[in-house]
């Protein structure tokens, strides 16, 4: 980064966040109310709310610090397993996961909790694995991730005990609705946007740009980025988790590379360190994916009748990921938010910094 | 069986697996030491092959020009690949470099799986019957697909340790992995280098796969992808960009895998892959650089 960044004024301070939470709610309620009873909507507009949480949560670990993470599906995962299994009606775990330990067997948690200490757990594992991996430099990180997500992937086929292996893990209440959708993308996005305007958040993006420079500053490196990956691995196992009782069955295939690579595609096709463009990059994706999902399963226009092709959301997603990347190599928004600062010269009498 | 021959056979075992992803991890580190490039969609050259070879097979042409035809193929491919999608991006930062490779990598399976079924082809057809003959030295047992893969790595690294030490291209090629851009002012012809290290690398990557898919006997679209992750390990335990480090690094992993097998409890047994990349994480604690891998100073 050559020119320096105008440093935002008040207004924009609490402007842009709040615009962003706004947009992000409407376009999840205009969708519910252009179409209120249909289910299949309802489903699109939470997974959608879902996924701005996680590429969210994602941006402020890779599109921040710079460590590029292809591990954090692995903590979706984590988040995933572990709130269905804390909020499970005994019942179902009586007939679904026999062999729970006594403890575990007859322990019925509330959603939120569940989800919490999922949440916690996660940034457990994610400080544990981050002490050694953030010491890495950009491709050593990604690979180690990566691994992260294999072991992690590896453990729930074989841990039958408590996921199920490799077969669907069912029976989950469905607790997430769009109102804890909501609740959560307020959340994330007001955390993420203060973490990253904090004093603490401009030594992020310093050790971004010039790690040495900033290390000669006085910047623990490791301090700032272990903390920028913990509260994202915090995050994205509440995406899991909300993501989990709504689906109500999944299995470890549900987190594994091709997720990996969809959150990846949405973070990147909206910038790297761009909340605005988190936000626009996943609604784009996400549309764009579904649409291509019902082409996938065949259709019938007039009398051409389009057969079932499966593997085509992929290939034209990874098409215009390559071509994106070619052509606009920043992602649609680059590293910039929203703007508002021309309020100020349309109303020159608002309230000054 | 006594411990001494056990530890013979699992010896053995352990050198053929190596060598394995010991011909992967050649291609990425080869790739990697010019472009700092980590190329995902290695492992699906390794795919290709294997399906090119099948349908010829099918076509009733014996192995031997099969093998030919399926190498010289993949290398096409991975020279597409870079043409296309790589040399756009080239200089790009790292980190987008390594998403077009992911990309490229999700299109190739992809494509596979719409036009060809994401199901397992059996291989056993492909590969000529005198590759499953088990040959009974005392009390180890070797098969003859194993001593023909140590073999074949063997001439190869021959070949390759000759074409980088003494060859104009191959030093040129060395010259550039040291600096690209030192390379390009005393008139070295960077693409020229960078399609040579990709010919080899995909063909390599070619050979790799029709191995692997002998041993395991079945091919589908996503069978790249746990080879390319053992020799993602493997580079990054050598150092990565370091040919001889790659090499070491698989044959440690090789090793670190077969006795794995061999010491844990059974009940562990499935659990290996997870120890595998704990050995990873490991070894990056102790040597962020990996284990051949100079500790370069970033400099201001």
């Amino acid at each position: 980064m050559t020119q320096t960044k105008k440093s935002p004024t008040n207004i924009q301070n609490w402007i842009t966040p709040l615009f962003l939470i706004i947009s992000s709610l409407l376009v999840v309620t205009g969708i519910k109310l252009y179409a209120p009873y249909n289910p299949y909507v309802e489903r699109v507009i939470v997974v959608l709310g879902i996924n701005i949480i996680l590429v969210v949560a994602l941006n402020l670990s890779n599109g921040y610090t710079g460590v590029f993470s292809l591990g954090h599906v692995g903590f979706m995962a984590i988040g995933a397993y572990v709130s269905s299994i804390l909020s499970l009606a005994i019942e179902t775990k009586a007939t679904n996961l026999p062999d729970l330990p006594a403890w575990l067997a007859h322990v019925q948690l509330g959603f939120i909790p569940s989800l919490l200490i999922a949440g916690f757990l996660a940034a457990i594992i994610a400080f544990l694995i981050g002490i050694p991996l953030m010491r890495l430099s950009g491709h050593y990180v990604s690979v180690a991730t990566l691994g992260f997500l294999v072991i992690v992937h590896i453990v729930l086929i074989n841990w039958t005990q408590f996921t199920r292996g490799a077969r669907t893990f069912s029976g989950v209440i469905q607790y997430t609705n769009i109102w804890w959708v909501y609740f959560w993308i307020v959340l994330t996005i007001y955390l993420v946007w203060r973490i990253v305007h904090s004093p603490y958040g401009r030594a992020l993006i310093a050790v971004r740009e010039d790690s040495i420079a900033a290390q000669s500053m006085g910047i623990n490196i490791l301090r700032s980025r272990l903390l920028a990956f913990v509260i994202s691995a915090f995050l994205t196992a509440i995406g899991g988790g909300l993501m989990a009782h709504y689906l109500t069955s999944f299995s470890p295939a549900t987190f594994y590379f091709t997720a990996t690579f969809n959150y990846i595609i949405m973070l990147v096709v909206g910038g790297l360190g761009s909340i605005s463009g988190s936000i626009l990059g996943t609604t784009l994706v996400t549309f764009l994916s579904e649409i291509l999902r019902n082409a996938e399963l065949g259709m019938q226009i007039g009398h051409l009748k389009i057969p079932a092709v499966y593997g085509l959301s992929q290939i034209i997603l990874s098409i215009s990921f390559v071509l994106i990347v070619i052509l606009r190599r920043k992602g649609l928004m680059g590293d910039r938010e929203i703007d508002f600062t021309w309020l100020k010269r349309v109303f020159p009498n608002s309230p000054q910094t | 069986m006594g411990s001494l021959d056990y530890f013979v056979q699992q010896t053995m075992n352990a050198f053929s697996l190596g060598s394995i992803y010991a011909l992967v991890a050649i291609g990425l580190a080869m790739v990697f030491g010019i472009l700092r490039l980590i190329n995902f969609a290695h492992g699906d050259l390794m795919m290709v092959a294997c399906y090119i070879a099948f349908f010829l097979t099918t076509t009733g042409l014996s192995f031997i020009p099969v093998l030919v035809i399926a190498i010289l193929a993949t290398t096409v491919l991975g020279i597409l690949m870079e043409r296309v999608a790589y040399r756009p991006v080239r200089g790009a930062p790292d980190v987008i470099m390594l998403l077009t490779s992911l990309a490229v990598s999700m299109f190739i399976e992809n494509v596979f799986i719409m036009f060809l079924s994401p199901v397992p082809r059996t291989f056993r057809g492909v590969t000529p019957k005198v590759l499953d003959i088990v040959n009974h030295w005392g009390p180890v047992n070797i098969s003859n697909i194993n001593l023909i893969t140590i073999g074949i790595t063997a001439v190869l690294f021959g070949f390759l340790y000759f074409f980088v030490k003494r060859t104009q291209l191959g030093i040129s090629m060395r010259a550039t992995s040291e600096d690209l851009m030192a390379a390009q002012l005393v008139g070295i012809n960077i693409d020229r280098v960078i399609v040579t290290a990709f010919i080899l690398g995909s063909s390599l990557a070619g050979i790799a796969g029709i191995l692997w898919a002998a041993r395991l006997g079945k091919i589908d679209p996503l069978m790249g992808f746990i080879p390319l992750l053992k020799a993602f390990v493997a580079a990054v335990i050598g150092g990565f960009g370091d040919l001889a480090g790659a090499v070491l690094g698989a044959y440690v992993l090789g090793f670190a895998e077969i006795f794995l097998i061999g010491f844990l409890p059974p009940a562990l047994s499935s659990y290996r892959d997870a120890f595998v990349f704990l050995i990873l994480i490991i070894v990056l604690l102790i040597r962020p650089n990996g284990i051949l891998g100079s500790t370069e100073k970033e400099k201001v």
